[in-house]
């Protein structure tokens, strides 16, 4: 078992005190298995990413990740987990913007020292990118951003991939388009990936769907 | 429309309350020290010009004597009987309890019209004047009058600070000048039938006026000197401004776009931005009017001790609310408000309404942008070498040192951007890559503060090699000058003949101090006669000389002249110089002489007793091996006052302790300017820090601790200042150059040699690497205990 969470809650205050965002959730996922999480705004999709990636902390329940609690590591424990074992993709790319393309796809693998310049080449070009490694990320188009994103998870070799969202800032044609590679890649990498979107069409290229809604799996 | 344009306007800065502080406080700050600088200016002129009007000095002729400080008082007779309207003045330094003050003596019927003594004396009542020998003095003066003295003491507002006002034969007496007065003033409106003046007292000198006073002249360097550093800090200050406007703007562009959007015409908009400014520029002008009249009371003391010192000025210690400084420092808070927000304004304008609201970040300028900075920047240091190499007079001095500054600072962007691209180049490592990066991307941002820092860090340099070359010099002046181990005033002794055959058989060389004023190349000087011995051969040392200066001048064959009087005159070695009717000799050295405002030429003992067989020495330098006990010896055999004898090292730490309150002053000025560069520094850091988690928040997304980050944001901020640091001390030199050998030259007439300090220089260093430490540790300490929540923001939401 790759990732398995158990009864995982969490809140966040609000004006008239805490609101609770997920109400004891529980999941599983194999490595090289993919998931979709779908669910209304609001229903606690990003909330349990973050989570699982050890970005934020859980009020309760367990993430056991790549055999360790990601709930019971500090800090610094948790940021090395996120450099070797999870790639996360953003709906807003989240692009380094001081360094360039090939330097913003090798960033998190040269975090991790396991830079594989043939393959951060091999990635380059299946994602069409080679033409813009010299270009900063203000100069590419949003579907060559998330594409760059997609390279800087994949390049690192995680065991994990978490993406939110990946084409919701994309239009139709070219999300069909990274999704199709992004998908691919994926495959090809073994990794394990947990997405979450809105889109019942991508959630069914997916191996797994799960529906959250206010807080609870259904 | 109005109410609700503005209450939008106002929105922004409800919403960020520290760029409003920034705004305020660095309006404030540049306006404080300008006007600080500014108020102690005018107080400083104020008090010359009280002490020029005592007798309306400049505006009319004078008659001088021609030798000495005093002439017949029978003369002035003379000339009233032969139909001259003049009027005789004496006036002379009088010490009253411990403090030396300057007694004006006049004639209270003839004294000129339009001058402060004719108007104070003739609010007094004449008969108790003369009879009752009443002073008239300041508030201060009077006070230290009345303590020490038995005169009866009127007060009065009008006479300027350390001047006393006295019926000129109470002024004789206490003096000790009976029938002798200093000068005549020539009255206007003369009749037009009068016997020449050649032919009743064809040795006096006739002055002209020239409109202007001679301290004003002598002090307006010194205040040159201030203004230009009140300048300085306020264009280190303007940079705040200028960056907190720009982010403002940028960060309203959303606003402006969806308020012209809304039908908001906008010239309207514009004038209404311009008002919220006028309204802020106001607020802070004020505020920095207050600070600045609080940092003038605390440096006044200081500048006018230095000024008495240097210039034998008096100004008030205390400091009045005059109209002219605090307005010049509303003006400059308004002007400079609206200077440092005309490009905002510009580009507001040419902005088209449907433009992005996020468009560009305020931190990343345009390529376009830095490449005309860049260009600036050489145009403006271009100019510099120009000047530099062709430039004369004061007025191109500081065209210099604005081209040099100025383009400097534009510089900073681009060469700190050269280096921190060769470390990104050379980094091995993904995190020291992206930061070194990353640090190049904050260049923009933080660019206003650190060329703010780099101003003051320069100033810093520049101003103290300047002032400490000029008190190492000054020291070895003074070894050189004051070489004799006591020195004995001999005013007091009628017996001069005496005096010296005593001093001769108890002291290894007597060394007579003897002068006159003089008129030399048509500047106002002084000779002196020495008596050449083995203490001028071994100490004096020149800045050109002919090889026997010393027996040529002995043998009565040529004359040594200072420094001043050389640059001014345009004097070398070998060219003639005539002291006197008939009397002209070569120049066989220059020397340094510092601190002296006027020329002088030294001719040897024989020759000057020979030119003016009239003149006594004043004073002995006496060289001696003990000087405690010929101190002890003089005042057993002539009753001497022993304020009259002076050892070697009282007058060394007196003229050394001149030099070190202006040191305190400007040494106050470095601090104030470096520490309004650290505000600067923190202020852009807290500003940007908004703005930099989105650049931080993919990094900490990928296995990077918040901890770690925020050392590295320190790292960044220590390392740019520190770069900065190290390329303003080439800038800082080239201002000492500057103000040592152009400035100085034009302003005072000597040129300083320039030393190095590495040790101060370390020590400044170390102080702007400690500013910027501590402006980099709050907001680093922010992004450390940051919730992850707002880390999280920036993935869930749109930028």
């Amino acid at each position: 078992m790759l990732l398995s969470i158990e009864d995982l809650r969490k809140s966040y205050l609000g004006p008239e005190g805490p609101v609770p965002v997920l109400r004891g959730v529980t999941l599983s996922l194999q490595a090289g298995e993919t998931l979709a999480l779908t669910g209304e705004s609001g229903s606690g999709k990003s909330t349990l990413l973050h989570l699982v990636a050890g970005l934020d902390a859980a009020d309760g329940g367990h993430v056991l990740l790549d055999g360790q609690e990601v709930t019971r590591l500090d800090d610094s424990g948790r940021a090395r987990l996120r450099r070797s074992a999870v790639g996360i993709v953003f709906q807003q790319f989240n692009l380094i913007p001081s360094l360039d393309v090939a330097a913003n796809i090798a960033f998190q693998a040269r975090l991790n020292d396991t830079p594989e310049p043939r393959a951060l080449s091999r990635l380059a070009g299946a994602l069409g990118l080679e033409p813009h490694l010299r270009k900063y990320p203000e100069q590419l188009s949003g579907g060559q951003q998330q594409r760059v994103a997609i390279a800087r998870a994949l390049a690192a070799r995680p065991k994990l991939i978490l993406a939110d969202e990946p084409t919701g800032n994309l239009d139709e044609a070219t999300a069909d388009e990274v999704m199709e590679q992004f998908l691919a890649l994926v495959a090809e990498t073994g990794a394990a990936l947990l997405m979450v979107t809105h889109s019942p069409r991508l959630a069914a290229r997916l191996g797994r769907q799960a529906h959250l809604s206010q807080g609870r799996l259904l | 429309m109005t109410g609700a344009i503005l209450s939008a306007l106002a929105s922004h800065w409800r919403r960020n309350r520290l760029q409003l502080l920034t705004l305020v406080l660095g309006l404030a700050l540049a306006t404080a020290l300008w006007s600080g600088v500014q108020a102690i200016n005018a107080e400083a002129r104020a008090s010359y010009d009280a002490a020029a009007a005592t007798l309306a000095e400049g505006r009319f002729d004078q008659l001088m004597p021609p030798e000495g400080d005093a002439m017949p008082q029978a003369l002035f007779v003379a000339l009233r009987r032969a139909g001259w309207l003049v009027s005789p003045v004496v006036e002379g330094r009088l010490r009253v309890g411990g403090t030396a003050v300057r007694l004006v003596g006049v004639d209270p019927l003839t004294a000129p019209p339009g001058s402060a003594a004719r108007a104070a004396l003739a609010r007094a009542d004449l008969d108790r004047l003369v009879r009752a020998d009443t002073l008239v003095a300041g508030p201060q003066t009077a006070a230290l009058l009345a303590a020490n003295l038995s005169n009866p003491v009127l007060v009065d507002q009008a006479v300027a600070p350390g001047t006393v006002l006295a019926d000129i034969g109470v002024a004789q007496k206490l003096l000790g000048r009976a029938g002798r007065i200093s000068r005549l003033i020539v009255l206007p409106d003369q009749p037009l039938r009068q016997r020449p003046l050649a032919e009743i007292a064809p040795n006096l000198l006739l002055q002209r006026a020239d409109g202007a006073t001679d301290v004003g002249r002598l002090t307006d360097s010194f205040h040159l000197n201030l203004t230009a550093f009140g300048l300085l800090s306020f264009a280190v200050g303007i940079f705040i401004v200028h960056g907190a406007i720009g982010l403002a703007f940028e960060q309203r562009r959303g606003m402006v776009r969806t308020l012209r959007a809304l039908g908001v015409p906008l010239r309207r908009l514009i004038v209404m931005m311009v008002l919220e400014l006028v309204v802020l520029a106001t607020i802070a002008g004020a505020l920095g009017i207050v600070l600045g009249y609080l940092i003038a009371a605390l440096l006044l003391p200081d500048v006018a001790a230095t000024i008495r010192g240097l210039y034998s000025a008096d100004v008030a210690g205390t400091l009045q609310i005059r109209p002219a400084w605090w307005l010049s420092g509303m003006a400059m808070a308004l002007g400079g408000a609206l200077l440092a927000s005309a490009s905002a304004l510009w580009r507001l304008a040419r902005m088209p309404v449907l433009a992005s609201a996020g468009g560009r970040a305020w931190a990343l300028a345009t390529g376009r942008t830095r490449k005309l900075q860049a260009a600036a920047a050489a145009l403006l240091l271009a100019a510099a070498g120009v000047l530099a190499v062709t430039g004369t007079g004061l007025a191109a001095g500081f065209a210099l040192l604005a081209c040099l500054m100025l383009g400097a600072a534009l510089a900073l962007a681009p060469c700190l951007g050269a280096i921190l691209r060769l470390g990104e180049a050379r980094a091995a490592r993904a995190m020291a890559q992206w930061f070194w990066a990353d640090t190049r991307q904050q260049l923009p941002g933080l660019g206003l503060a650190l060329m703010a820092l780099l101003l003051a860090m320069a100033a810093n340099v520049g101003v103290s090699t300047m002032v400490s070359s000029f008190r190492l010099t000054f020291v070895g002046f003074l070894d050189q000058r004051l070489s004799a181990e006591l020195y004995v005033d001999a005013e007091a002794v009628a017996d001069r003949a005496g005096l010296e055959r005593f001093l001769e058989t108890r002291s290894d060389a007597v060394l007579p101090i003897m002068s006159v004023d003089a008129t030399l190349a048509g500047l106002r000087a002084e000779i002196f006669g020495a008596r050449i011995g083995y203490t001028y051969r071994e100490n004096w040392r020149f800045l050109d000389a002919v090889p026997a200066v010393w027996d040529e001048v002995e043998a009565g064959g040529a004359v040594i002249i200072n420094e001043q009087l050389a640059r001014r005159a345009g004097l070398s070695v070998g060219d003639a110089l005539a002291l006197g009717p008939g009397l002209s000799m070569p120049v066989a050295g220059i020397v340094g002489d510092y601190g002296n405002p006027i020329g002088q030429a030294i001719v040897g003992e024989a020759l000057f007793r020979q030119a003016f067989p009239g003149v006594v020495p004043r004073r002995y330098g006496v060289r001696t091996d003990d000087p405690q006990g010929l101190r002890q010896a003089l005042v057993e055999a002539f009753d001497f006052p022993p304020a009259r004898l002076v050892d070697q090292a009282a007058l060394k730490a007196f003229s050394l302790s001149v030099f070190e309150r202006t040191f305190s002053v400007t040494g106050a000025l470095n601090v104030l300017t470096l520490a309004v560069a650290a505000f600067a520094i923190l202020m852009s850091l807290l500003t940007l820090a908004a703005m930099r988690l989105p650049q931080m928040a993919p990094v900490w997304a990928m296995g990077t601790t918040q901890r770690r980050l925020a050392g590295m944001e320190i790292l960044r901020t220590v390392l740019l200042a520190a770069l900065t640091a190290v390329l303003a001390l080439p800038l800082g030199l080239a201002l000492a150059w500057v103000l040592l050998a152009i400035v100085n030259v034009e302003a005072f007439g000597w040129r300083l040699p320039m030393y190095l300090f590495p040790a101060e220089y370390t020590r400044l260093m170390l102080f702007a690497l400690g500013a910027a430490l501590s402006a980099a540790l709050w907001p680093a300490w922010r992004l450390a205990r940051m919730e992850p929540a707002a880390l999280l923001r920036i993935f869930a939401n749109e930028r």
